[in-house]
């Protein structure tokens, strides 16, 4: 008796997750992404993963907080550096401490650009542009614009101001979730 | 080989990185009724994986991918998602 009422629970628990991955099956994939770095090369990552989701359907969400704000930033966007000290991956063919001499962060952020321009990478701009022209959501941080200084009218148009219970919120609903 | 098929969008992704042939074959595939097939070119080696699986999530079909001399070559069929 108790074995068949095992075996009845356990039927039943498989036809009832069968039926949830069912239901389930034709939801769009979500990613949410935390971008949280404001270097050249660490506001990339975030934003090639949030345009190819995109791309490929999924609905994406990017939290940009603390530096990583800078990419939404209309001004800071534009002038967004590599740091060659304490970076021991920077492209440059020098010992670290090289990069404290004054002008080596312009110098690491030419030789990125240039590295991306041979290969015809879009700039940090474009990228964003088509994040937002694909439907990616687009997060300001308000604490960080509270903190920075950091206006509505600083970033660029169609972003969203949130803060952490409303990300929280979108994340707890998405299959992939990053931390850049 | 699927020369058979005659492509009704031609995209050339050539000397792009990730994810710019990805985003290539999306802006196509918005120009494309359900049904129709985009030829997409691309040099970037990771296209290799990775248009298959951008036609696999976005709903598309795979109908080739063939590659020579550091080039790829994919048919793929707009789905219905």
């Amino acid at each position: 008796m108790v074995a068949t009422a095992e075996r009845l629970v356990q039927e039943n628990i498989a036809l009832f997750e069968a039926m949830h991955q069912q239901a389930h099956e034709n939801e769009p994939k979500r990613v949410a992404i935390v971008a949280s770095k404001g270097t050249l090369d660490m506001v990339y990552p975030p934003l090639i993963l949030a345009s190819t989701a995109a791309a490929m359907g999924m609905e994406c969400g990017v939290f940009f907080t603390f530096y990583g704000l800078n990419a939404l930033h209309k001004k800071k966007s534009r002038s967004l550096q590599v740091a060659p000290l304490a970076n021991p991956a920077a492209p440059m063919p020098v010992p670290n401490i090289i990069g404290a001499i004054p002008g080596m962060t312009n110098m690491a952020t030419w030789m990125m650009k240039r590295m991306m321009g041979k290969q015809n990478m879009p700039s940090v701009a474009e990228l964003v542009k088509v994040c937002q022209d694909s439907g990616v959501k687009l997060i300001a941080c308000t604490t960080t614009m509270g903190v920075m200084g950091v206006k509505e009218d600083d970033l660029i148009p169609g972003v969203n101001l949130e803060g952490a219970a409303a990300f929280l919120d979108f994340a707890s609903k998405a299959h992939v979730t990053l931390f850049v | 080989m699927s020369t058979a098929v005659t492509p009704d969008l031609v995209v050339d992704a050539s000397r792009t990185l990730c994810p710019v042939p990805v985003i290539k074959a999306r802006q196509g595939m918005d120009r494309l009724k359900r049904g129709q097939v985009l030829k997409l070119i691309a040099t970037d080696p990771g296209s290799k994986a990775d248009i298959p699986s951008f036609a696999r999530v976005a709903g598309h079909e795979l109908l080739s991918a063939e590659h020579s001399d550091k080039q790829f070559v994919f048919l793929v069929r707009k789905g219905g998602k």
